[in-house]
């Protein structure tokens, strides 16, 4: 079975304004929903406690939280995790609060509610370490992409690692983005999602990047936009179907992984597609603007010594 | 032409022979079992012996019992066995061993001492309590600063030297002692110096008086917040190791600078854990001022020179001599006696310094009144919710000296509930510096059953869904690759079983990724040597060609990917490091399971053929 038996001829370089203002507007979009709509940052980062317990038979979320209130627990979130038998229960930092003794206290008003309800898991972070993490994490964003611009660099030229690095950013907004307006919890998990997908999306532009080298040397009459639009053209079946395999496995876990894993593989699945985008369209598109030319991609030792003979 | 070299595929089939066989222990599921452990001692091969006979008596069998690293598993069949062999050992051998409820693997006894394991689970997998506790690295150098004072006045009073004032500035990390005139300065310096050698004082003039001070060193304070984690990590593996906290394999780790990370796994409810772990208690000796009374002390607030005012458990105030016999730095051994002829009792040995002061002091105060204070020390947070340290003195017991003593006595009067805390803590000494709760993740062992059957569903899935879509779509070579996936997926397990990273919900995650990953480099290669066939290239030539072309993209997309992988490592909390863990790993063994084992596979397949007009791709 073969998708591409003929190697596609996309004219990618031509209509790339267009892309750019998709990109323009799911960037502005998804920046726009993060600063307005704000993220849900998940207990790692803003402190507090979460527990989540299972009743045996659905409750009325309603009485549960009456429940709380009633017994003096202040600021609490009730809410499904799941199914409507599991319960999950978030309370704001309080200095006082001990966990274990807190996830015994909702237990207790819940058993009011429902004598079967088992206490599933508790979570108590304190306000000192969820800033830290935030931070933590915020470094370990810059640091990869620090990291994976220098060896985008050391591989390629600058022009492409701008184009590269332009494209790797645009896929971790977008998923940011994803995350604000769905209103998921944003915790530890979802940043390492955020982190793969910086990994797995620089992962097929680099491959592109590759192929433009390639032809680059090989087709020396194309112009450079030719080279690009060709290149794109041969590594698209590949690009498609490995992304679509990956796919696959991300939404088996996204399907059975359960709540725990929801947010995370949510945020693979959007960055793979986001990320399958931008390496087609904005990647080799950024740095053809940003003035790449074919000279530019010859190996440095060929080069020279044509200068000095002056050829073109 | 394929010409895959055969050194190649032999070293293909010999990781897989060696993968397969570390993977193996991973197929023999788990059993209940407990866990024995006995206290301050590793458990001998005779309390082995003694233990089987115990069980055999009351016709329970384990199905298997083994001696690792000083701890005593026995497994069971049965929960029923599980649970009565616990209260028959209970009973038989009271308070000799911590029983813990757990899990063991069936592993075979030949690989087992081979060092071979099942994969452990993280405690989101298993269960269990996560504890992240501060260690008060700044109080730690307090103390420090506290005990220079404490010294000073000590020689200063010791060598009858007469100074105006020791004062401690924390914010400075300094201690200085003031004199009238510089005779006495050098008299004073003399004395410290010849008590403690090392002492590197310098002379300052504090308001036209002359003094010097002692200024710790930033390698000093280094050294004793160092100091102070390690300390407190040492403790808190005593007290997660007595027998009065069962608790099975608790591992206590450090954690960046000032942090300690405990990890008790199949642990329930944390409270009590949690209760004996933020602990420092301490003893201390002081002989009982039986020339003043108390209650006048108590009653006009004047306590007379030399001494000090303390209360006993019932309020009762006490006066105690000032100078301390011995402190509980000094003590090597605490054990509860529920039954001494004098009611509930703690027995406590003194290290040799202890012990000759205790000697020194029975023989010149032999039937005066001896008092042991206990310390408590404790942070809470104030109405403020400011933290605060608080220390709580009582005279839990005051004695007659009936005879003379070192190294060994009793102290009684405690109450037998309190005693054997007491004990605990005694043994388990106190603490370096206080330690705060910070982060705390407790998970119920139904949800960790929960998250193990939901990510192996995910996880089979998955790899069903891309080996379906491989075979369909590259046929032959689409078999292949799943062949290298299932390779990949061994191997993985393999790595992790002997590397010992606990594998957790997010771990599990990324072994799903690495799957994509595996597929990824062979799309890659069968991509490309697709398209050298539609360029005319004869089959043999598009394999060589698809292998080598595809290698450079190859490394590139996993080395971006590892970049990702190595910086959560460093990131390093507690669930993301779990999955970069795998991710990591998992690179490693696709690359070379995607690359190297398909080759490997294809030149079994196609290189024998002497003609090769097609490919089943």
């Amino acid at each position: 079975m073969e998708f591409f038996h003929k190697v596609t001829r996309f004219p990618f370089m031509n209509t790339r304004k267009v892309w750019y203002g998709l990109s323009a507007l799911l960037i502005v979009t998804s920046v726009g929903l993060a600063l307005i709509r704000g993220l849900n940052l998940g207990v790692d980062f803003t402190g507090g406690v979460v527990v989540e317990t299972n009743f045996p038979q659905a409750p009325n979320i309603e009485t549960l939280r009456a429940g709380l209130a009633g017994a003096g627990v202040a600021g609490a979130q009730v809410q499904a995790f799941g199914s409507s038998r599991d319960i999950l229960v978030r309370l704001p930092p309080d200095p006082n609060a001990k966990g274990d003794q807190i996830g015994a206290h909702v237990l207790e008003i819940f058993a009011k509610t429902d004598s079967g309800v088992k206490l599933q898991r508790t979570e108590v972070v304190g306000p000192q370490v969820g800033q830290e993490l935030f931070v933590k994490g915020g470094w370990a964003l810059f640091a990869t992409l620090a990291l994976i611009l220098i060896y985008v660099l050391f591989r390629f030229t600058p022009k492409l690692a701008l184009g590269a690095i332009f494209a790797v950013l645009h896929d971790p907004i977008c998923v940011v983005g994803f995350f604000a307006l769905s209103q998921m919890t944003f915790d530890l998990t979802a940043i390492s999602a955020v982190l793969a997908v910086i990994g797995y999306s620089l992962n097929d532009t680099v491959i592109v990047f590759d192929r433009i080298r390639e032809r680059a040397r090989t087709a020396r009459k194309l112009s450079i936009a030719q080279v690009i639009d060709e290149s794109i053209n041969q590594t698209l079946s590949r690009t498609i179907m490995t992304k679509l395999v990956t796919l696959l496995v991300v939404v088996a876990l996204l399907i059975f992984g359960g709540e725990t894993l929801r947010g995370f593989s949510a945020a693979l699945v959007i960055g793979i597609i986001a990320g399958t985008y931008s390496s087609i369209y904005i990647s080799s598109a950024l740095a053809l603007d940003l003035g790449l030319r074919t000279d530019d991609l010859l190996e440095r030792k060929a080069a020279k010594p044509e200068e000095i003979d002056g050829l073109p | 032409m394929i010409g895959y070299p055969r050194w190649k595929i032999a070293l293909v089939a010999i990781v897989l022979v060696i993968g397969i066989f570390l993977a193996l222990p991973n197929l023999f599921g788990e059993e209940n079992a407990l866990q024995l452990a006995a206290d301050r001692a590793a458990v001998t091969d005779a309390d082995r012996t003694a233990v089987v006979q115990i069980l055999k008596d009351k016709s329970v069998t384990p199905s298997g019992v083994f001696l690792e690293q000083g701890r005593l598993t026995l497994r069971f069949s049965s929960k029923q066995d599980q649970l009565k062999a616990r209260d028959v050992i209970a009973e038989a051998r009271p308070n000799q061993f911590t029983i813990a409820l757990s899990q063991a693997s069936r592993v075979p006894p030949w690989m087992r001492s081979l060092g071979m394991a099942p994969v452990k689970l993280g405690l989101d997998l298993r269960g269990g309590v996560y504890l992240v506790y501060q260690v008060d690295v700044q109080g730690a150098v307090k103390q420090l600063l506290d005990r220079r004072e404490q010294d000073f006045r000590a020689s200063l009073r010791n060598a009858r030297v007469a100074y105006q004032d020791v004062a401690v500035d924390y914010s400075q990390n300094r201690v200085r002692v003031l004199f009238r005139d510089a005779e006495a300065l050098a008299k004073g310096r003399a004395a410290i110096l010849s008590d403690n050698r090392n002492l590197n004082l310098t002379d300052v003039t504090v308001a036209v008086m002359p003094a010097f001070e002692l200024l710790l060193t930033p390698q000093e304070i280094k050294e004793r917040q160092d100091y102070a984690v390690s300390q407190n990590i040492v403790i808190l593996r005593n007290r997660l190791n007595s027998p009065e906290l069962a608790v099975s394999e608790p591992q206590v780790a450090r954690e960046g600078v000032d942090r300690i990370a405990i990890q008790l796994p199949g642990l329930q409810n944390s409270a009590e854990v949690k209760k004996i772990l933020g602990k420092t208690a301490t003893l201390e000796f002081r002989m009982v001022d039986e020339n003043n009374n108390p209650l006048e002390a108590a009653g006009t607030g004047r306590v007379p020179l030399g001494s000090k005012l303390y209360y006993t458990r019932d309020k009762q105030p006490v006066l105690l001599k000032r100078d301390v016999v011995v402190t509980g730095d000094q003590l090597t051994d605490a054990t509860f006696q529920p039954n001494t002829q004098d009611g509930a009792a703690v027995s406590v040995g003194l290290d040799s310094r202890g012990a000759a002061k205790m000697l020194k002091n029975t023989q010149e105060n032999l039937g005066h009144l001896m008092a042991v204070v206990f310390i408590d020390r404790s942070r809470e947070k104030n109405a403020q919710g400011v933290e605060v340290d608080r220390t709580t003195e009582e005279v839990i017991n005051r004695a007659t000296i009936r005879g003379v003593f070192s190294n060994n006595f009793q102290i009684t009067g405690v109450n037998p509930i309190e005693g054997r805390e007491l004990a605990l803590l005694l043994r388990a000494g106190g603490l370096a510096a206080p330690l705060t709760p910070i982060e705390e993740r407790a998970i119920g062992p139904s949800l960790g059953q929960d998250n193990i059957d939901k990510g192996i569903k995910a996880m089979v899935f998955g790899m069903l869904a891309a080996f379906i879509f491989m075979g369909i779509y590259y046929r032959v070579f689409g078999v292949i690759a799943d062949i290298a996936l299932a390779a990949n997926v061994v191997l993985l397990t393999a790595l992790l079983s002997m590397v010992g990273v606990a594998l957790t919900l997010p771990g599990i995650a990324a072994v799903v990724l690495t799957v994509g990953m595996a597929v990824d480099a062979n799309i890659l290669i069968y991509e490309r040597i697709r398209e050298e066939l539609r360029n005319g290239v004869t089959p043999r030539a598009a394999i060589a060609a698809g292998f080598e072309r595809a290698l450079s993209a190859i490394t590139d997309s996993n080395f971006t990917a590892l970049i990702a992988g190595i910086v959560l490592l460093s990131f390093g909390s507690g669930p993301i490091r779990g999955f970069a863990y795998v991710l990591v790993l998992g690179i490693g063994t696709s690359v070379f399971t995607s690359v190297m084992g398909s080759h490997a596979l294809v030149q079994i397949i196609y290189g024998g053929r002497r003609k090769l007009d097609r490919l089943s791709i």
